[in-house]
């Protein structure tokens, strides 16, 4: 068996990611070390790169391409309605509570191509909800928001998120919120203008408005205990009290300084209450 | 089998491993040391609690799911997490991971065996159990080369025989054994 595969070393990522920070001020350090690791290998053998010093190469003297580096390298694995008994438990127990506000601000935090963003406006149009509230998508990478906001996505997808759909109590059809053209499904205007999507940095920016509910599932998992927490702190932040955060199934604020503000509201799907 | 300061075993497999992985765990010792990563393809919905659960039931030794930083700790078994892979980070703590799947699989063998690999070098166990896919081959190679020791199910034990033969099929296999010799060689080590 050939291995012949070319793998980053600790050294040379730390290198990597100094080299980053003063090129591109985009500050990998306090990220999940394995993971990282992983996705530069995956880079370096996917784009079949000589050695690490080309990777490097590239990486600082061409922007669009580090662009597209940062994309590769967080991890943007998204689906509609993934984990459909969140998705129920959003609509059974959060909806009934955000029903009862003026209007309803929500935040996903770290929503990469906007899957889930657009899973939720359908479930909050189901429940009459759509019409006063606001989505905003946030990720550190231009590039996955500009999908977001085409409500694009391919039709290979589209079975799979029927289900999930259906699972996640969805009342009608999914292809009642997409027209199929060339291949792709495009999501309904009336979908798309309750949306604003916004580059934001998890690691370096404030929090930027109060929301009813913040949603930032399977994107702290990739973060140290630090960077877990002052991501935590700034949640809490653009908390009201009754507000509610949602994270992703294996992450939790049990670890976290600020856990005393929280308690939770469905503790299976990971959705707690600010007190 | 050598004296060697062992201080991981990690088993993986696919279908027909649960059965397995319930001969082999319930049959160790209760001072059974070491800590075991079991990484067992299942469905991504699959109820996360149901393995834990069942070897729970019938092992002393103590089970639970990993999680993430999670320190790995001694005389304990590890349930990698449906739907997730499972790392081990510099500091032998857990990292989990969603990123795309590793041999339509995730969690992966492969994954969490060359993280493994990479921290734990020659003070590995890598057993490879039953399954239709080739995932946990290379794993296996990489168990190897970092001087690590390799173990298969044997073939014509297997449920399926897809997965140990792959892993045989690279020549770094050190030792291939029936279910109850797996059994026997933990609880001698």
């Amino acid at each position: 068996m050939q291995e012949l595969a070319l793998k980053i070393s600790e050294e040379e990522l730390d290198q990597f990611l100094k080299v980053i920070i003063k090129v591109y001020r985009f500050d990998f350090s306090s990220y999940s070390r394995e993971s990282l690791k992983r996705r530069v290998n995956r880079v370096l053998a996917l784009e079949k790169f000589p050695s690490i010093a080309e990777l490097q190469y590239q990486v600082i003297s061409d922007p669009d391409y580090f662009s597209h580096f940062v994309e590769e390298l967080t991890v943007n694995v998204t689906e509609m309605f993934r984990n459909p008994a969140f998705f129920r438990a959003l609509k059974e127990e959060v909806f009934p509570k955000l029903a009862q506000q003026k209007f309803i601000r929500i935040w996903h935090a770290g929503c990469s191509t906007g899957e889930e963003v657009y899973s939720l406006a359908i479930l909050l149009q189901e429940a009459n909800l759509l019409e006063r509230s606001l989505l905003y998508g946030t990720d550190l990478n231009p590039q996955v928001l500009h999908k977001a906001k085409s409500g694009l996505f391919h039709i290979s997808t589209l079975r799979t998120y029927s289900e999930n759909y259906i699972q996640s109590g969805g009342q009608s059809s999914l292809s009642e919120y997409y027209t199929v053209r060339y291949g792709q499904a495009l999501f309904k205007e009336e979908l798309r203008r309750k949306m604003v999507y916004s580059v934001h940095n998890l690691a370096t920016d404030q929090s930027f408005n109060e929301f009813n509910l913040i949603l930032c599932r399977n994107v702290l998992i990739y973060f140290n205990r630090d960077l877990q927490d002052k991501v935590f702190g700034l949640f809490t932040q653009s908390l009201p009290n009754g507000g509610f955060l949602a994270l992703g199934a294996k992450e939790t604020l049990q670890h976290s300084n600020f856990k005393d503000y929280y308690t939770y509201l469905n503790k299976q799907e990971r959705i707690w209450l600010k007190l | 089998m050598q004296e060697q300061a062992y201080k991981l075993v990690v088993i993986g497999g696919s279908v027909g491993s649960v059965g397995a992985v319930m001969k082999i765990i319930p049959e160790l010792s209760p001072n059974f040391k070491l800590p075991i990563i079991l990484v067992l393809h299942r469905s991504a919905t699959s109820h996360n609690g149901f393995i834990t659960n069942i070897l729970q039931d019938k092992s002393p030794l103590f089970i639970k799911e990993a999680e993430e930083k999670e320190p790995v700790a001694q005389a304990t078994v590890y349930v990698a997490p449906a739907d997730h892979h499972l790392l081990i980070e510099s500091d032998f703590t857990f990292s989990l991971d969603v990123s795309e799947k590793v041999h339509y699989s995730r969690p992966s063998i492969d994954v969490t065996f060359e993280s493994a690999a990479q921290h734990y070098t020659s003070n590995l166990i890598g057993i490879l159990l039953t399954g239709a896919n080739t995932d946990g081959a290379e794993g296996i190679a990489e168990i190897a080369k970092s001087g690590g020791l390799t173990i298969v199910q044997k073939p014509e034990t297997a449920e399926v025989d897809t997965m140990p033969q792959a892993a045989i099929k690279t020549g770094q296999v050190q030792h291939i054994l029936t279910l109850d010799e797996v059994i026997n060689f933990l609880n001698n080590l």
